[in-house]
């Protein structure tokens, strides 16, 4: 199915996850489902991890989804989601989109060989991963998303490994759309979603979202940090075709990380009196590296 | 048709016939024969279903979890530590009230590793909320997945088929395979109830906090007893479209004036059969109570089968380390706490990993218990292979 350049670029908005969920004030996964339901559309089928997500939208009896919801475990998301569209193959429905959810511990860490499997068989199917870069829902703990100098409950004095790169792993599966968003630009994201549905085979959408909890900051900078974590380079924005880069989205004016971390309360310790740490020159070793690798 | 056929073989054909959606494979021995062979009908047409190759068992599960719950027929297969790594997929398809078929090949759990049969594994989940239902022999096994499409379907509940691995599944005898028009006229198609639907959408696995949980764990257990009714019917009609009685709550065999009766379930009671056939010429009357199914436990057909006997021995392919016989405590649990008095009860684990269980072993166990009850045995223990500080 191909869109023009109209559709594709039109903001949706379908209320296919409603108001009145329980996520806290900003939370940028709250708003990444949203936009992803929207552009998705009322033929989908969200088959979402365990986790913050699925814990703030799916209260019995109380759900937030006008889209059907199908919720198991914290690490098979991705396998139920192949059973689905086994099932749809099988039984000669649809055609539907089969979205599968999770946050970045379901995805990166313990549903990582379920995703990886769903990948090398070649369901139709599109991987959201929500990534806030900790397990948020228990409190804040490492994942393999934490990146570099964050502090969490489980590294308090700061992170000390670099962030597994999910979205370089899925390309080289062989999978024929992967696409990295943040939650400050709805149409760049949406434009992503729609795009990756129009694609047959498996897809892989990585979305940053900032968690005001277990980053520490105030909820309305949600959108001022995801602008930030793309314009110093930490955060690529980019999609990928069939393994090759085919699109980035290039910063105007490159900012230097303290700007970023300053922001946030997991990166306090990195600041001395205000001095950087020379961790701080390792963040930006980082950012510089993601810009040279993708001409950011 | 009468074929002489392969346990594993026998089954694939069989569940080929019940025509599932969705099939998701991962070998394990003494599993994997029944997949390759539904692997290779599906690929040479005979089955029109998706066959999905996944990357662990854990997978296999979560694969006919989401397949049930978009409204496909699903099976799996599985055995040991396969059905241990599946283990809280298991929980949750029983949660989800989806009704799945899996067979189980039962087998022995590590550590050691043991590809050798016992039945600790389906042991291990039997309080998953799923029907667990045991073959006595190749011919049972297979018409017990016939009659497992049905009660899952109309119970919603999920149900395991056990056969025990190697002996049942590897083994060549003589199988009557129905043909595919009178499996069809046995069990209709798949009508679900609640499925993933963008035309009617609902969420599905949802979470309960404390003030609903409680209860879905008691319709659960409900569920359970009263899936008694749809086992038994099911069986009934099996016998009436097939001419075989297979399956249903509890089998005996010389029971009625039997001074000693022992409780088995598996392949194992086909030796017991034997035993009683020769202890009966000897003058000795001792006779056999078969769990057919194992969840729901048949308790009102074990108590009525064995209130006049005084003298009872439970032999099972399982054990709960540090509390004894698993079997054994059920069908203690079956009598009034009154009519437990005055009772031998005696309870002997054997046949563990795959440790062969004679004739006469069996007649040893007998002659033991004839002169007094034996609280707990290890059947055929090698006590040279044992020194006294493990014990």
């Amino acid at each position: 199915m191909t869109q023009s350049n109209e559709e594709l670029d039109r903001v949706e908005k379908k209320d296919l996850f409603t108001s009145g969920h329980r996520a806290c004030g900003g939370c940028g996964q709250a708003m990444a489902a949203r936009m992803v339901a929207d552009a998705s559309g009322e033929n989908t089928i969200a088959c979402v991890a365990t986790g913050c997500l699925e814990v703030f939208s799916s209260p019995y009896p109380d759900p937030s989804w006008r889209i059907p919801f199908l919720h198991s475990l914290f690490e098979n998301a991705a396998a139920v989601a192949s059973g689905v569209e086994a099932a749809y193959k099988a039984l000669n429905k649809g055609p539907v989109n089969i979205i599968a959810q999770g946050g970045d511990g379901s995805t990166a860490d313990i549903g990582f060989q379920c995703i990886s499997g769903m990948f090398e068989r070649g369901h139709n199917v599109l991987y959201v991963c929500y990534d806030n870069e900790a397990y948020m829902n228990t409190g804040v703990q490492r994942s393999s998303f934490t990146p570099f100098g964050a502090r969490t409950t489980t590294t308090p004095m700061g992170n000390r490994t670099r962030k597994k790169n999910l979205p370089l792993i899925a390309a080289d599966h062989g999978i024929p759309y992967v696409a990295t968003a943040t939650v400050d630009d709805f149409r760049d994201l949406q434009r992503k979603v729609k795009t990756a549905l129009s694609i047959e085979g498996p897809k892989y959408i990585h979305i940053l979202v900032p968690c005001p909890l277990g980053w520490g900051h105030a909820g309305e900078l949600t959108v001022k940090i995801c602008r930030l974590a793309k314009d110093t380079g930490l955060y690529p924005v980019f999609e990928m075709r069939d393994g090759k880069v085919t699109n980035v989205k290039k910063i105007p004016v490159k900012v230097p990380v303290e700007e970023y971390l300053k922001l946030q309360g997991r990166y306090k310790h990195l600041f001395k009196k205000g001095v950087p740490t020379p961790e701080v020159a390792e963040i930006q070793q980082i950012a510089n590296e993601n810009i040279e690798r993708f001409n950011l | 048709m009468l074929k002489q056929i392969e346990g594993s073989h026998a089954v694939a054909q069989v569940v080929a016939m019940c025509r599932p959606n969705v099939i998701s494979a991962y070998p394990i021995t003494p599993q994997t024969h029944i997949v390759e062979d539904l692997a290779l009908i599906v690929g040479q047409g005979g089955l029109h279903a998706e066959f999905v190759n996944v990357e662990s068992e854990f997978a296999a599960a979560s694969v006919v979890l989401g397949a049930s719950a978009a409204g496909a027929r699903a099976y799996s297969a599985t055995t040991s530590q396969g059905l241990l790594l599946m283990s809280e997929v298991i929980y949750c398809i029983a949660g989800m009230r989806l009704p799945i078929v899996l067979t189980i090949a039962n087998r022995a759990i590590s550590a050691p590793l043991s590809i050798w049969n016992d039945q600790q594994d389906s042991m291990a989940l039997r309080d998953a909320g799923w029907i667990q239902l045991h073959s006595e022999d190749n011919q049972e096994a297979a018409d017990l997945h016939i009659q497992a499409f049905r009660i899952a379907e109309e119970t919603s509940l999920p149900v395991m088929v056990c056969m025990d691995g190697f002996i049942l599944t590897h083994a060549f005898e003589p199988v009557d395979i129905p043909d595919a028009k009178e499996i069809d006229a046995f069990l209709p198609a798949f009508t679900p109830a609640n499925i993933v639907d963008p035309r009617s959408p609902k969420g599905i696995g949802l979470y309960a906090d404390p003030r609903f949980y409680l209860e879905t764990r008691y319709i659960l257990h409900r569920a359970m007893e009263r899936s008694e009714t749809t086992i038994k019917k099911v069986s009934a009609d099996f016998l009436k479209a097939f001419g075989r009685d297979s399956g249903g709550f509890i089998k005996t065999y010389k029971i009625e004036d039997a001074d000693l009766v022992i409780v088995s379930m598996g392949s194992v009671v086909g030796t017991i059969k034997q035993l009683i056939d020769e202890l009966e010429e000897e003058g000795k009357k001792v006779g056999l109570l078969q769990i057919c199914s194992y969840r729901p436990f048949p308790r009102h057909e074990v108590y009525h089968a064995l209130k006049d006997k005084l003298n009872i021995v439970v032999l099972e392919k399982s054990v709960s380390l540090g509390r004894g016989g698993i079997l054994a405590s059920d069908v203690r649990w079956s009598f009034p706490r009154a009519e437990k008095k005055g009772r031998n009860f005696s309870s002997f684990i054997a046949g563990l990993g795959g440790r062969n269980i004679s004739m006469d072993d069996l007649r040893y166990m007998v002659e033991k218990v004839e002169r007094e009850p034996v609280e707990l045995e290890f059947l055929g223990l090698k006590k040279e292979l044992i020194s006294d500080k493990e014990v």
